[in-house]
């Protein structure tokens, strides 16, 4: 698990992270987002025992990242942004490498380096020079060397963003499965789409701050409010009459469909649709309105700014 | 200890394989490795022939010797290029980050570059040697006696780890491999002068002094990879991407740590320079130390060569040294010259030369400067108790008075000079070496100010006004 209190640094007289407390559990997934330069990077370098904190701490896989560098070190798996590749090397020898830095005996990076290599469909290409290797093919391997140890913490920046539809969805497959085998996983990820497929806690960083963090639903509601949803009808309906629950607000209304917003979905929803059937509406459609966590992102980031700007 | 050993082989023989896959490391070397020993046999074979027209025969024992330095000396600096772009490289190139969030060591990463940037040069440096000293032989030139190929060997060694270990610490230290090569002029102008002297040296045939330059350059490049480890910050490796000169931020440091937070001169003497102080004590009391061994070699080296020299002498050197005493100016005449504020200019000014020398060579040469200054007091008190005259007097009237002061400002302003080449080749967590730097300026200008030059002050003006006056009365009875 990760665990972050207060995690700050200083470079000089610019603080790239300030404040930052995380709590990941293992199972769990964390999305970094921000910004270029919002700190994600020096996040991630801390956790990693790279950087050393200006102020407050921080735990990964039980060890302090001041006091435990090493072991911290080789609990963790890291993709860095640049992926660090030796070009002259083979895959295999590269994959080999990484397991003997890591004390790995010799058949388990046989088997690992094999595994790897066969699931991101580089088999095939192992035994060529890295420096031929297409962009996407770099990433694989790089995530292969993240994963060659198989750590209980992993920390992925951007670990999809130079692939093809269909490597990405293997990736994203391998980061479901590693969740589920009670792995610790930070994404650092401007892929909003695929933060919302993987992610369980999502933290918005600004100017190294963060702004904003939790599941993706707590997301929305803080930030866009509570749900909306929308009736559809089959044909002009006169809504007059009709009586809402007193904890649902009615945003908008034609003949053929209403919106309205719910505090609590799950116990309001039915009797909205009670409501509606005792006034016999056709009812065609009754649907969530799509929020995404573009629409969060984006409003944080306006607010912010905006703040700022007043300031 | 053998499988942490075993990573250290891990880091270097990676890069080893890259630089075997590499023609453009290759080829220099290869080619400086078989080419160069042919070109060197056939200048020796040509400066035979020419030096035998003249029976210069100690040129032509020196020959050998002197080239087997010169090709050792060649493939080794391919060493430097390797050893220069070994981490800064590596950042250029991305690579460095998985490689420092691995679970390696400071110390096995740094040996792991070392290695690499000496292995390779070295070997191709020993095979140069080796196929020039087949030919030479093949030409029945005469081979160097077996001491001096050792010193030739142990020379070549301490060149390539002196050389690596200087690359590797500007490597950790620069943001690029293009500053770094820049750089790089602060190893190859220091090593060429040194080669320059050793090749004096081995001409002269003076073989003892030639294995105190080993020595020498053995312990530099020790300090050099002490200093290389002491500063090697994961976090300053990446975390910083563009040099730039911040003067500002320069002079605010310095200002900060010099002046400690104090508003008045008061507070400044009595917290922020006894601080200082206190941190340079350990110091001091080294340079008394070396005070004591200084006087006693002063001493024996002047009763001990001085004596049987006056002891060989023939009457003719005898008076030939008393005319040359008897021209020596009337302490009358130059009193006038001598003022206070020459000497005090003096003494500051080689207080100020022993820092310098000291910072340029992890003390080094500060402290032999000062041992040097010791030395004299003592070695004057062996000539005049050798030239029949009583020491002492002289002493407590000639030196005493104002050595008072002056003693103790040189001994504490080279107890600086030590603290900053001790501090510099010790860690210091959080703090990047410019600052460490910068830091110890401060300590060194708050002393230097604070103690050094008001010492200095007092003694100068006994020395001008108090001290000829005990001196001549001494002198006179």
């Amino acid at each position: 698990m990760i665990e972050t209190q207060d995690l700050s640094k200083q470079f000089h007289d610019f603080m790239a992270v300030d404040g930052v407390n995380l709590s990941v559990q293992s199972g769990q997934i964390l999305a970094l987002l921000g910004q270029n330069g919002a700190g994600k990077t020096t996040t991630v370098r801390m956790l990693t025992a790279l950087l050393q904190p200006s102020r407050g701490w921080a735990r990964v896989a039980g060890y302090d990242v001041v006091k435990n560098g090493h072991d911290v070190r080789a609990s963790v798996g890291v993709l860095t942004e640049q992926h660090g590749l030796y070009m002259r090397m083979t895959a295999i020898e590269y994959l080999d490498y990484f397991g003997q830095v890591y004390s790995l005996s010799p058949s388990a990076r046989k088997t690992r380096s094999d595994n790897l290599l066969e699931y991101f469909g580089l088999a095939e290409a192992a035994h060529r020079r890295i420096g031929e290797y297409s962009k996407g093919m770099r990433q694989k391997l790089a995530l292969a060397r993240a994963m060659m140890h198989d750590p209980g913490v992993l920390l992925l920046d951007e670990p999809t963003s130079a692939m093809d539809p269909e490597s990405a969805r293997l990736v994203r497959d391998e980061i479901s499965r590693l969740k589920s085998a009670s792995r610790t996983i930070i994404i650092c990820s401007h892929n909003l789409t695929e933060v919302e497929a993987l992610a369980d806690k999502i933290a918005i960083i600004y100017r190294g701050r963060v702004l904003l963090q939790g599941t993706l639903d707590e997301l929305k509601s803080q930030v866009l409010g509570a749900p909306e949803y929308e009736v559809k009808f089959t044909e002009a309906w006169n809504s007059t009459g009709l009586e809402l629950p007193k904890d649902v607000e009615m945003l908008s209304q034609t003949p053929t469909s209403l919106k309205v917003r719910v505090k609590r979905p799950e116990e309001m929803n039915p009797q909205i649709l009670n409501a509606l059937s005792s006034k016999s509406a056709p009812v065609m459609a009754f649907q969530e309105e799509a929020r995404t966590l573009e629409q969060v992102y984006l409003k944080v980031m306006a607010d912010a700014k905006g703040r700022e700007h007043v300031q | 200890m053998f499988s942490k050993l075993k990573l250290v082989w891990l880091v270097a023989g990676r890069e080893l394989r890259d630089q075997f896959r590499d023609w453009r490391v290759l080829a220099p070397m290869l080619i400086l490795t078989l080419c160069f020993p042919f070109l060197m046999n056939e200048f020796a074979k040509q400066t035979v022939d020419f030096l035998n027209q003249y029976n210069a025969d100690l040129i032509l024992e020196r020959l050998v010797p002197f080239s087997i330095m010169i090709i050792g000396f060649f493939p080794i600096t391919v060493s430097l290029i390797v050893a220069l772009e070994s981490f800064v490289g590596e950042k250029e190139r991305g690579t460095i980050e998985p490689l420092l969030s691995a679970p390696l060591d400071d110390w096995q990463l740094y040996f792991g570059k070392l290695l690499v940037g000496v292995a390779t040069p070295l070997l191709a440096s020993y095979v140069s040697i080796g196929l020039y000293l087949f030919m030479a032989s093949r030409q029945r030139l005469e081979m160097p006696p077996a001491p001096v190929m050792v010193q030739l060997f142990f020379l070549t060694t301490a060149h390539a780890f002196l050389m690596v270990s200087a690359a590797i610490v500007i490597s950790v230290q620069s943001t690029s491999v293009k500053a770094a090569n820049l750089l790089a002029s602060f190893i190859v102008i220091p090593v060429a002068i040194l080669m320059q002297g050793e090749a004096v040296m081995l001409f002269w045939g003076n073989e003892q002094v030639l294995w105190l330059a080993v020595a020498g350059v053995m312990i530099i490049a020790l300090l050099l990879i002490r200093v290389g480890l002491a500063h090697f910050q994961r976090e300053y490796l990446l975390g910083r991407e563009i040099d730039v000169i911040n003067l500002r931020w320069l002079w605010r440091t310095f200002w900060f740590n010099f002046r400690g937070g104090a508003g008045s001169v008061g507070f400044w003497y009595r917290n922020v320079l006894s601080a200082a102080f206190r941190r340079i004590l350990p110091a001091v009391f080294f340079t008394v130390l070396i005070a004591g061994v200084s006087l006693w070699m002063g001493y024996d080296w002047i009763m001990v060569n001085t004596a049987e020299t006056i002891a060989l002498a023939s009457p003719e050197d005898l008076q030939k040294m008393e005319e040359r005493v008897r021209e020596l100016p009337d302490l009358e005449a130059i009193r006038d010259s001598i003022s206070a504020p020459f000497l005090f200019l003096n003494n500051t000014r080689a207080v100020a030369v022993i820092f310098l020398a000291g910072l340029v060579s992890f003390s080094v040469l500060g402290i032999l400067l000062y041992m040097v200054n010791i030395g004299l007091i003592g070695g004057i008190f062996a000539l005049l108790q050798l030239l029949g005259v009583q020491p002492w007097p002289i002493f407590l009237a000639g030196v005493v008075p104002h050595g008072i002061f002056e003693i103790p400002a040189l001994m504490i302003g080279s107890a600086v000079a030590l603290y900053f080449g001790a501090a510099l080749v010790t860690p210091q967590t959080g703090k990047s070496m410019g600052e460490v730097i910068i830091e110890l300026l401060a300590d060194w200008a708050k002393i230097f100010i604070g103690v050094v030059v008001p010492l200095m002050a007092i003694a100068a003006v006994i020395e001008a006004y108090i001290t000829p006056g005990l001196l001549l009365n001494v002198l006179g009875s």
